[in-house]
């Protein structure tokens, strides 16, 4: 059963109790209407709902969560996915700043740009790696400190005069790898990160993720993949080894 | 000779079972601490030469050597120490003034030490320097009140000329013979490779250094040594030298002994002369020869490169500085009561001018007050002795700080304050060749480097840490300062509030 | 005794929005009430306020002056001295109806005037400058009296209360204005005062600021040099003041202003065409303490366009949607969506890009208007 929530005019501490009252009644579908800046949606449930977001979603989508299955047909505003454990967040729009941060697991897509410190600190754990897919650029310190976990920008809707990511791009990177679908500007890079072509076994990870994600935004998968990556990754996972007198 | 009543400094301890007797320390020590006795048959010391430079200390061999203050002391008396006592009959038995090298040491206030920084929390993020841009990037020079940029964007206005610092830190004026040619060399070498300028002091620019014209100041001191206008060219600025914190209103006295082929060269006067600079500059008695002076030197330069005026921090520093602006200067350098110099009488060195903290302060204000802060920027130096007193001086008021006697620690001083001698172990502060040879000139200029690099960093974590990425929006900003058991009057003049209000 | 604000300074956090036509079409002023309201988490009733243009077109070409008064006693002071420069064509409160949540409100009157011709003579100023000293006169010289607005043809409104209650307060449905922007507060302190709210205005400049600058000590000190006198120690006051004394003191271009106060970064200028350099790092050199340092988030509003600007590093959030005529601005896009639910464009700018965006009528006249004022002494 799919339970419907017209979320117009409603607290979000309101609309996310709702949630979570129905989901402990056994409810696993929902589909949130009119929804105008809530925040916190799908935060603290001990579950995998699925939600679908029709409107815009307000800060710390998903922030902490474990498990939520969250669909936003629209664009969704910052954090989102702050601090996340598992689950997946599908945008069909763009995204605001500082997406996935402290991720440590599930999936983060997003269909169009997304903004500010994308990623910031992703890491990965064991079986636990995090990836986000950008389906339009990044904005600057995209993977900044990024400990792990992957991070993929395609910049399908980019224009000419546009850029595919930003400035400082991985800075501070200790860990995990990005994708970018064509080139990074040297000067684009942190001093911590390395540019260079993929490998074969990078190829067969970017195949897997990127054939999910086209799938679930209906895109061609063989023309998002015909083009040429950039893999870029961290020269050391201790960067500052260095820096301290004694 | 009647017998002296002086004491030795210092007790010099050698380890007999680590001593081999290689002779080492005898062969190194310019002032003849050590020597092999005849009688006892082994390597031994004589303790009253002993300048504690520890220069023999680090070079042994077998680490067998140690050196200690003197455990000898006086009766006990508050008022009349030990060196109040030994400075009597140092007079007493030479008649002469008594010398120092190096600053200030009096149990003055150290108000860097009573100031403490801000930093962000909650309502601004803290800017982590090691991941995010932090730019030090400092100019100094006259800046016009404002610009004229037409509608299409492009700048109307004429910018004076500017000193470009990539890390608020230069290097002070430093004359060569006051310093040895690798020392000199290796400030230079330094101050290109970091981004900022050295300062010639007023001995002149050997021909050598040509290359680092870019990152050199040039001074322009009362005894004009070396100064032509081959001279003026190879720099980046100029500095006029009205007076030093560590002698202020007195002038100096290079001893023909210290004036060598190549200081010769260099100052442009015989070989064996004494070099004098006279107090005053004899073409400055007052406030408007000052202005002369300022545009007979831009006039020289065709206006393309900055003036510096360097004066002492005194009592009426404020208003002094005022008129330095007002006569044309681009920059002022204020030189605080900590200042070293290579000598100094001590009883000037250790009681003329004020504390460098004090003089920023209300020097910014009197300039701010008066509408005219952008027409000079402020160079503060005396004393500076790490990365946080660089960061509270600029938080004070200034654009700027230069360092010496720091640099000169980092080179391998080991404040003897024994440069007048000209007998410095560590190559520094000599012209004796073989003294010299001990200072590589690429290492000293590395650990300049590195000093530099580590007090950048530590800026950049101090900046972000207040959440700001500029140096510029530090600059005089003394909300981020509080003081700790200061008095009101001190508060005051500081203009900054106690810690906890 | 807790110190109010004025005399220590309170940092604060806040939400913001914006609303303009471009053709200068009058609208009235639920719809950015209802922008700001979504937005509601993002202040905590200590301060809320708007400003609107074009409100006062009977009385365009005098200065609306909006003001507070603690007491009769500061009103009457303010009144004496008010008519001492200035012509009064009208003197009335400002309508306002009870709101259970609105308390403690001071007297809130507007006065519509015009500089007196011969002691504008006498001053040798303009009469902007005329005005701004005077505003200053007022703000530091009489006890209890504040100025909260000074512009033409504009008012502002604000007081200590989420920024929904204070629309109501101030009857704001009933207001209509081309261009609208709003605040709504998270100062640190309580209570929390009406004159600490934004927008903080200066002549016909409004400004409405979120985050907090870390370089506000240096930037008082400058403007302290340029003749502005800071007495409310919030970082706001000095986003006006730099806006008023590089736009329309230094007669800079809009896009430089922007470009001052959130400047590109070094290893950017350094990348950049000879001449472009030479003006940047011109601007840097000369503009240096009035660059804007630590996160924020800016609208500032003129009677001819809106201006948006994000701090050069983005540590605050900004969106700027258009749809036909009308151009949105906000902290967040909920709350441009929930009053323009199709914008043909949403975009989040980066930082240090600054959205300027004119009137289209004005476009000459916005470049012309400094000049137009000028009154020769």
């Amino acid at each position: 059963m799919i339970k419907t929530i017209d979320a117009y005019g409603l607290y979000y501490k309101d609309l996310n109790n709702m949630i979570k009252k129905y989901y402990e009644k056994g409810i696993q579908e929902f589909r949130l209407k009119r929804v105008s800046g809530q925040r916190y949606i799908g935060s603290g449930i001990h579950g995998k709902p699925n939600i679908v977001i029709e409107g815009t979603p307000g800060n710390d989508l998903a922030a902490f969560s474990d498990g939520v299955n969250i669909t936003v047909k629209g664009n969704a505003q910052d954090a989102v996915g702050n601090t996340m454990n598992d689950g997946n967040l599908i945008i069909h729009g763009h995204a605001g700043d500082t997406v996935g941060y402290s991720m440590r697991g599930g999936k983060i897509y997003i269909k169009s740009y997304a903004g500010y410190r994308v990623g910031i600190h992703l890491k990965q754990y064991q079986d636990k790696i995090p990836v986000i897919i950008i389906g339009g650029r990044a904005g600057d310190f995209l993977g900044e400190y990024m400990a792990g976990g992957i991070i993929i920008v395609l910049g399908l809707d980019v224009a000419a005069d546009e850029e595919l990511v930003g400035s400082y791009c991985g800075t501070g990177m200790h860990g995990g790898v990005m994708y970018i679908r064509g080139n990074v500007a040297p000067y684009k890079l942190g001093k911590e990160v390395k540019s260079d072509t993929l490998s074969e076994s990078d190829m067969k990870v970017l195949k897997k993720h990127l054939s999910d994600y086209c799938n679930v935004m209906g895109l061609d998968f063989k023309k998002v993949v015909s083009k040429t990556f950039t893999k870029l990754y961290a020269y050391n996972k201790r960067p500052y080894g260095k820096l301290y007198a004694y | 000779m009647s017998l002296s009543f002086l004491t030795p400094e210092f007790i010099v301890l050698r380890d007999r079972e680590r001593c081999n007797n290689c002779g080492l320390c005898i062969k190194l020590c310019s002032f003849q601490a050590h020597y092999y006795g005849e009688k006892q048959q082994r390597v031994v010391s004589d303790d009253k030469k002993c300048v504690n430079c520890q220069y023999c200390v680090v070079k042994c061999p077998k680490n067998a050597l140690i050196v200690k203050k003197h455990p000898l002391e006086f009766r006990q008396h508050d008022y009349w120490n030990d060196t109040s006592i030994k400075d009597i009959y140092k007079q007493a038995e030479t008649g002469g003034v008594l010398l120092t090298g190096m600053g200030n040491d009096k149990k003055f206030p150290i108000y860097w030490d009573k100031m403490v920084l801000n930093a962000s929390q909650v309502t601004n993020p803290s800017i982590d320097p090691l991941r995010e841009p932090m730019e030090l990037k400092t100019f100094l020079g006259k800046k016009p009140s404002r610009l004229e940029v037409d509608n299409k964007g492009n700048l109307i206005s004429h910018m004076p000329p500017q000193l470009e610092l990539e890390i608020p830190v230069m290097f002070g004026g430093m004359s060569f013979g006051s310093i040895s040619y690798n020392a000199f060399k290796a400030l230079a070498t330094a101050a290109k490779e970091a981004g900022t300028y050295f300062n010639t002091g007023e001995g002149g620019l050997h021909r050598d250094f040509y290359d680092f014209a870019d990152n050199t100041i040039v001074q322009v001191a009362s005894g004009r040594f070396g100064v032509n206008q081959e001279y003026l060219d190879h720099s980046a600025a100029v500095e006029i030298k009205i007076g030093q914190g560590a002698k202020p209103g007195i002038g100096g006295h290079l001893p023909g002994e210290k004036v060598g082929e190549e200081v010769s060269k260099t100052r442009m006067i015989p070989i064996g002369s004494d070099a004098i600079s006279p107090a005053p500059h004899h073409d400055i008695y007052s406030i408007e020869d000052l202005r002369q002076l300022i545009y007979a030197i831009k006039e020289t330069t065709d206006y393309k490169k900055p003036v510096l005026v360097k004066i002492a921090a005194v009592h009426n520093v404020a208003a002094i500085a005022s008129g330095i602006a007002r006569a044309g200067a681009d920059i002022i350098v204020i030189d605080g009561f900590r200042a070293g110099t290579g000598a100094a009488p001590t009883r000037i060195r250790d009681n003329v001018g004020i504390p460098i903290e004090l003089a920023i302060a209300a020097v910014d204000d009197r300039l701010k007050d008066e509408g005219i802060r952008n027409q000079v920027s402020i160079v503060a130096s005396g004393g500076i002795r790490n990365s946080s007193d660089v960061i509270k001086a600029i938080a004070l008021g200034a654009d700027a700080v230069s360092i010496a006697t720091a640099a000169l620690v980092a080179m391998g001083c080991h404040m003897c304050q024994k440069c007048y001698t000209g007998k410095c172990n560590w190559g520094i502060t000599t012209q004796n060749p073989e003294l010299v040879k001990r200072l590589d000139p690429d290492e000293a200029a590395r650990r300049l480097i590195n000093l530099l690099r580590a007090w950048s960093i530590e800026i950049k974590e101090m900046l972000g840490g207040m959440g700001i990425n500029a140096i510029e929006s530090l600059k005089g900003n003394r909300l981020m300062l509080r003081g700790i058991g200061l008095s009101e009057v001190e508060l005051k003049i500081l203009g900054i509030s106690h810690a906890g209000e | 005794m807790l110190k109010k604000e004025g005399q220590i300074r309170i940092p604060a956090g806040c939400a913001i929005s914006g609303i303009m036509n471009k053709k200068g079409k009058r609208f009235s002023g639920e719809m950015i009430i209802d922008s700001i309201s979504v937005m509601h988490e993002r202040s905590n009733g200590l301060g809320g306020g708007f400003a609107a243009y074009g409100i006062y077109p009977d009385h365009k070409d005098s200065f609306a002056f909006h003001l507070f008064y603690d007491s009769k006693v500061a009103q009457r002071e303010t009144e004496e001295f008010l008519k001492k420069y200035y012509d009064i064509e009208l003197a009335e409160a400002i309508p306002t109806r009870k709101v259970s949540s609105i308390k403690d409100s001071p007297i809130i009157m507007r006065y519509f005037a015009k500089p007196k011709i011969d002691e504008l003579y006498k001053s040798e100023l303009n009469e902007d400058d005329f005005t701004v000293k005077f505003v200053f006169k007022v703000n530091n010289g009489i006890d209890g009296a504040f100025v909260v607005s000074s512009g033409k043809n504009m008012g502002v409104f604000k007081a200590v209360g989420y920024p929904e209650d204070v629309g109501e307060f101030y009857k704001l449905e009933n207001m209509y204005g081309y261009i609208w922007t709003a605040h709504g507060r998270f100062p640190t302190n309580t209570p929390g005062w009406w004159g600490g709210a934004h927008p903080f205005n200066l002549l016909g400049y409004s400004v409405v600021h979120n985050g907090e600058l870390s370089s506000y000590g240096s930037n008082r000190e400058y403007l302290r040099q340029n003749g502005y006198k800071c007495s409310l120690q919030t970082d706001t006051e000095v986003v006006a003041y730099l806006f008023d004394l590089y736009y329309r003191k230094h007669k800079l271009p809009v896009d430089i202003v922007c470009k001052i106060l959130a400047p590109p970064m070094w290893d950017e200028i350094n990348r950049m065409p000879r001449e472009q350099k030479r003006l940047y790092k011109s601007l840097r050199a000369v503009y240096g303490l009035g660059l804007m340092n630590g996160p924020f988030s800016v609208i500032i509003s003129t009677d001819t366009g809106l201006i948006a600007l994000n701090d050069r590093i983005k540590l605050r959030p900004l969106v700027v949607a258009k749809k036909g005529d009308m151009m949105f601005i906000a902290s967040e896009e909920s709350a441009i969506r929930a009053v323009c639910e199709n914008p043909q464009k949403v975009w989040h700018p980066r930082g240090g890009e600054p959205v300027i965006e004119l009137l289209d009528k004005t476009v000459s006249t916005y470049i012309e208007h400094k000049y137009i004022r000028e009154v020769t002494a």
